[in-house]
């Protein structure tokens, strides 16, 4: 039993470890194992099939390639001219005005700030409890309620982000109020805490627009999780009882190594799809001609709702320039985050 | 995280029966409690946004007008009609959407865990679907905008949604089918080689079948996130309160549209169409993971 | 096995019901909330004909009134029928100019700076585009202020209140218009529209002229007053004002009337007059029109200014915008039946949605231009 558990693992890395794209690193040792091409180009003959379906693969592969450069550089070309336009700093300043486009004044520094501090909010939210959740629907839950409840969270991220912008302004809000100001009278002194420059009593806060983004990617999450957390493998598990491990150890010995780049995977999809969560926020999050203050019952807009609200009115290609040029940040910030993403699961690929 | 290792190492060497530590004991106990609290916490906002749909859809959607006709000819503040015209918009786009991208996606992930190994193409589509999981949707729907309108001048119609959600489902189907694949245990794949069985077929009959339930779970997933997706259908088509049973030309309706529209509507009847729209979404969701699950518990190998 | 068919159950049942109700009905008799225009309203002859389902695009503020005309172009054209989609008005005039629909709906005049003319005789094959202002809807202050339901303001002091000089809610230039009424010591929360909107555009440009220079900001759709937080759409504006005690924002009327917000009277000098469809129509009475021959196009800043006693000079006239020529002979007649019912038997219902009628002198030069149309 005990040599199957060791034996089977390096099988499992050395493969999910070349696929993250990361080339560095790979031990050598790992080497044996080829898990890919060579296998069958060792073949005499490639099989008509086998060309065919190779084909598709790769020329699909391509396709994502060829397509995104085509959006990549529509955003350039859109978002340059407009650039070179701007009479301020594009990265550092707070204005926003595009009506003249004479005299375009726009920067992102508050749109930046404030779509990373609202999603931050939310992952540091959601992370811990989609993981509670996808264990306990796994590992604790007797079959019975694990399955009634896994449908109910599949079901949750089925409903319409606009519906979770409405449900978060007129239902949510105003119970959070209570919360938020007690939290500004007693933690006040702390920045984030800090009293914002939105009114609490409308809800239109990051505090809000955090809660609700938690509430929408924890079921994106949780189903990730749960799948990556139900396929480890039973000798594992098993193994790990028939040595006398309480369920906790258990869990924490087969079940997180196994799943961890799973999880870590499903944590950086949600956080995606909060940074670029467009309706919900537009809804709830008031906007403010005052600066961002590092407060969560600040107001303001992320890139996307900010786009968003002013994507019927793209009359001008100049000033819709400026707001593509936003959305091209909101790409690299994106990128970014998931390239980190990639690094923690690459660092961690021993226990994959 | 050494210290995992550590543990299991020596978990192993003490004699087989012996009564575990307190210590053990209440780590345990903290552990389990904690997991019940996290699924307690998070059981709260999830059914109370799920009861606030149910609890104002629900008498919406039992009028069996709600099913068969559309708003036409309604003021906004009129009562009655139904959302005919919308449903059939949210399945027809989901439904085109979801054939243009499941191939892509699947034959992408394929790709990426079968044949791309190490390869610089492979790393640039790992690169590139990163990059697309983070194209907010209204980035996407622009793009359409100006590629599928503007210069090859096609006019707004249901189909540029559909091709907007497919730049949008395609990564979350790469994403996740990839995550699957991988998990298949590369025995089985070898134990195929060994029986001369072409990389093709493998990855057809034992690959794909493995992952199955994994891979539609992620279809649905992403199908249901497309059809709720607002922000391209306020772009790409526009709100008709008639039923249009042509994709590809007029203005067409589709549930978050119908949302979005109603939205500014104050009144009882724009509250009522809401709700009810956002509770027919949710049951035409489900009514997709049924299906997912009796088709995908259909073709799932049979080991027993 | 139980639970895999009884899946399989739910889910035949589920496709099933789809299947039955496969055959959607656009046909719908209107339910309670509201009633329709009148049948048998004395109009005039429409040629009904030409393309059966018209696609127009703009203004959200004349979404409700679109919706009437729509009823009753239905009931004088059997068979007919439009689409509007509410999405703004500038994105009613981008989807006129790129010839996505037949007319566009727009609350500001097209701009010849930013090249709109231009684009709009370009989509119309080289012939002008003319504004109709088919609709009139007066923007009401709304406000919520616990103890306080009537409130008196005029240009200066609203100008003020939207750009922040004017901070409580017994300040005394507000005090000073409301003799008698006891202001509470509150902090005056604004509330705007952060889209951009012809809305905001006219409220400014109200501002910008009835204020006597206290409105410094110009005008514009984005809100340029610089206090307050924004919400989205009239709807969004409206709730979060209906929300929040001491709220104050400028809105459609029939949003502050659903949302039950109070309604601030405007004394432009001669005395508070209280926005209904009298003072409206009053106000509108006035307005001049500075276009050229068909082209309607308003010049509201004789409005704005008003100084006819019981007048209620806050409103936008928000047009159709509409080829001059250039339509396929389909499109053509049908546009034209659908804006001749629009200017006619449509004007009857407007006053239950909010809006005011357009008056008699104006009725017939709308009528004269569209007939012109080709």
């Amino acid at each position: 039993m005990n040599d199957r558990i060791v034996a089977k693992r390096p099988a499992g890395t050395g493969d999910a470890g070349a696929r993250e794209g990361v080339p560095a690193a790979r031990p050598a040792t790992e080497a044996p194992i080829p898990p890919t091409t060579e296998a069958d180009q060792n073949a005499p003959h490639v099989r008509p099939g086998d060309r065919i379906f190779r084909g598709l693969a790769t020329g699909s592969g391509i396709f994502i390639v060829v397509l995104i450069g085509a959006i990549g550089l529509f955003l350039l070309l859109q978002a340059i001219p407009s650039l070179a336009l701007d009479q301020v700093s594009f990265l550092t300043s707070r204005e926003w005005s595009t009506g003249d486009v004479n005299n375009m004044r726009f920067g992102i520094l508050d749109l930046l700030l404030v779509t990373v501090v609202s999603s931050a909010f939310a992952l540091l939210i959601a992370m811990p409890i989609a993981l509670g959740i996808a264990l306990f629907l796994t590992q604790y839950a007797p079959r019975k309620l694990s399955r009634p409840f896994a449908y109910v969270i599949d079901l949750l991220s089925a409903v319409p982000s606009i519906i979770y912008g409405l449900w978060g302004l007129l239902v949510l809000a105003p119970v959070l109020t209570p919360v938020g100001e007690w939290l500004t009278d007693v933690l006040g002194w702390f920045p984030l805490f800090a009293e914002g420059n939105v009114s609490i009593e409308l809800g239109g806060t990051i505090f809000t627009a955090g809660v609700v983004l938690a509430v929408m990617i924890l079921p994106i999450i949780t189903a990730v999780s749960r799948e990556v957390f139900d396929r480890t493998p039973p000798a594992h598990i098993e193994g790990a009882i028939a040595l006398g491990a309480t369920k906790w150890e258990v869990v924490r010995t087969t079940v997180l190594p196994f799943g961890k780049a799973g999880y870590v995977s499903a944590s950086m999809l949600g956080l995606g799809r909060a940074l670029g969560e467009t309706i919900a926020l537009m809804i709830i999050l008031s906007a403010t001609n005052a600066a961002f203050g590092w407060s969560l019952f600040d107001g303001g807009a992320t890139f996307a709702s900010k786009i968003a609200l002013a994507a019927p009115e793209f009359n001008d290609p100049r000033s819709a320039g400026a707001y593509i040029a936003a959305g091209l940040v909101l790409f690299v910030l994106t990128f970014v985050v998931n390239a980190i993403a990639r690094s923690i699961v690459a660092g961690h690929k021993e226990y994959e | 995280m050494t210290t995992e290792t550590a543990d299991l190492n020596r978990l192993a060497t003490p004699p087989t029966f012996q009564s575990v530590s307190t210590g053990r004991k209440i780590k345990n106990g903290i552990a389990t409690g904690l997991v019940w609290l996290a699924f307690a916490v998070a059981i709260v906002p999830l059914v109370w946004v799920l009861y606030t749909v149910v609890q104002r859809g629900l008498p919406v959607v039992l009028d069996p007008d709600w099913w068969q006709k559309s708003l036409s000819g309604l003021l906004s503040r009129q009562q009655g009609g139904g959302v005919y015209h919308a449903i059939y918009g949210t399945l027809v786009q989901g439904i085109v959407c979801g054939l243009l991208s499941v191939p892509i996606g699947l034959f992408v992930a394929i790709y990426l865990v079968e044949y791309g190994g190490r390869s610089k193409l492979s790393r640039a589509t790992t690169f590139m679907v990163d990059i697309l999981t983070g194209v907010p949707s209204i980035v996407a729907a622009l793009f359409v905008y100006t590629l599928w309108i503007t210069t090859f001048g096609f006019g707004r119609s249901g189909f540029a949604v559909s091709l907007a959600l497919v730049l949008l489902m395609v990564p979350v189907i790469v994403r996740t089918t990839e995550e699957m694949l991988k998990i298949v245990p590369d025995e089985l794949r070898e134990a195929s080689y060994a029986l001369g069985i072409p990389k093709w077929k493998t990855i057809v009959k034992i690959v794909i079948p493995t992952a199955l339930s994994g891979i539609l779970t992620g279809v649905m997933l992403a199908l249901a996130r497309v059809m709720g997706e607002t922000a391209p259908v306020l772009v790409l088509a526009a709100y008709a309160p008639f039923i249009n049973y042509n994709l590809f030309d007029g203005p067409m309706a589709s549930l978050p549209l119908l949302m979005a529209t109603e939205r500014n509507n104050p009144t009882q009847a724009g509250f009522e169409r809401i709700w009810g729209a956002a509770i027919t979404l949710v049951l035409i969701i489900t009514l997709f993971n049924l299906l997912a699950t009796v088709i995908s518990r259909w073709l799932a190998p049979k080991t027993k | 096995m139980k639970t895999k068919r009884h899946g399989a159950v739910v889910g035949l049942i589920a496709a099933g019901a789809l299947l039955l109700t496969a055959c959607g009905s656009d046909n719908n008799t209107p339910g309670a909330g509201g009633t329709s225009p009148n049948a048998s309203a004395p109009g005039v002859d429409v040629e009904c004909g030409g393309k059966a389902k018209l696609n127009a695009e703009g203004s959200s503020a004349q979404k409700n009134a679109i919706d009437t005309f729509i009823q009753a172009y239905q009931q004088k054209c059997a068979g007919a029928d439009l689409a509007y989609n509410p999405s703004g008005s500038g994105g009613g005039v981008k989807n006129f100019n790129a010839g996505q629909v037949d007319f566009g709906g727009t609350d500001s005049p097209l701009s010849k700076d930013k090249g709109e003319v231009e684009a709009a005789a370009k989509r119309c094959a080289t012939n002008p585009a003319w504004h109709l202002p088919l609709v009139f809807g007066p923007v009401a202050v709304g406000f919520k202020l616990d103890g306080v339901q009537d409130l008196v303001l005029n240009g200066e002091v609203t100008a003020k209140i939207f750009n922040g000089a004017v901070k409580k809610w017994n300040d005394p230039a507000i005090a000073a218009l409301n003799s008698g009424a006891t202001l509470p010591d509150k902090d005056i929360k604004v509330v705007y529209r952060s889209d951009e909107s012809g809305t905001t555009d006219n409220f400014q440009k109200y501002l910008k002229i009835a204020s006597k220079g206290a409105w410094t900001q110009g005008d514009g759709k984005q809100f340029k007053g610089g206090v307050g937080e924004g919400k989205e759409k009239s709807a969004g504006v409206a709730q979060a004002a209906a929300s929040v005690d001491g709220a104050v924002t400028y809105v459609e009327l029939s949003f502050a009337q659903d949302n039950k917000l109070s309604i601030a009277k405007i004394d432009a000098g001669q005395g508070a007059v209280e926005l209904t469809s009298e003072t409206v129509g009053k106000a509108i009475d006035g307005a001049k029109i500075k276009g050229e021959g068909n082209d309607l196009v308003l010049d509201l800043d004789s409005i704005y200014g008003t100084t006819t006693a019981g007048a209620y000079p806050l409103l936008l006239a928000t047009y159709e915008i509409v080829c001059s020529k250039g339509y396929d002979a389909d499109t053509a007649k049908a546009v034209k039946a659908f804006l001749t019912v629009a200017a006619t038997d449509g004007q009857a219902g407007l006053a239950d949605a909010g809006y005011a009628p357009v008056p008699k002198a104006f009725q017939d030069k709308l009528l004269t231009a569209i007939k012109a149309i080709a």
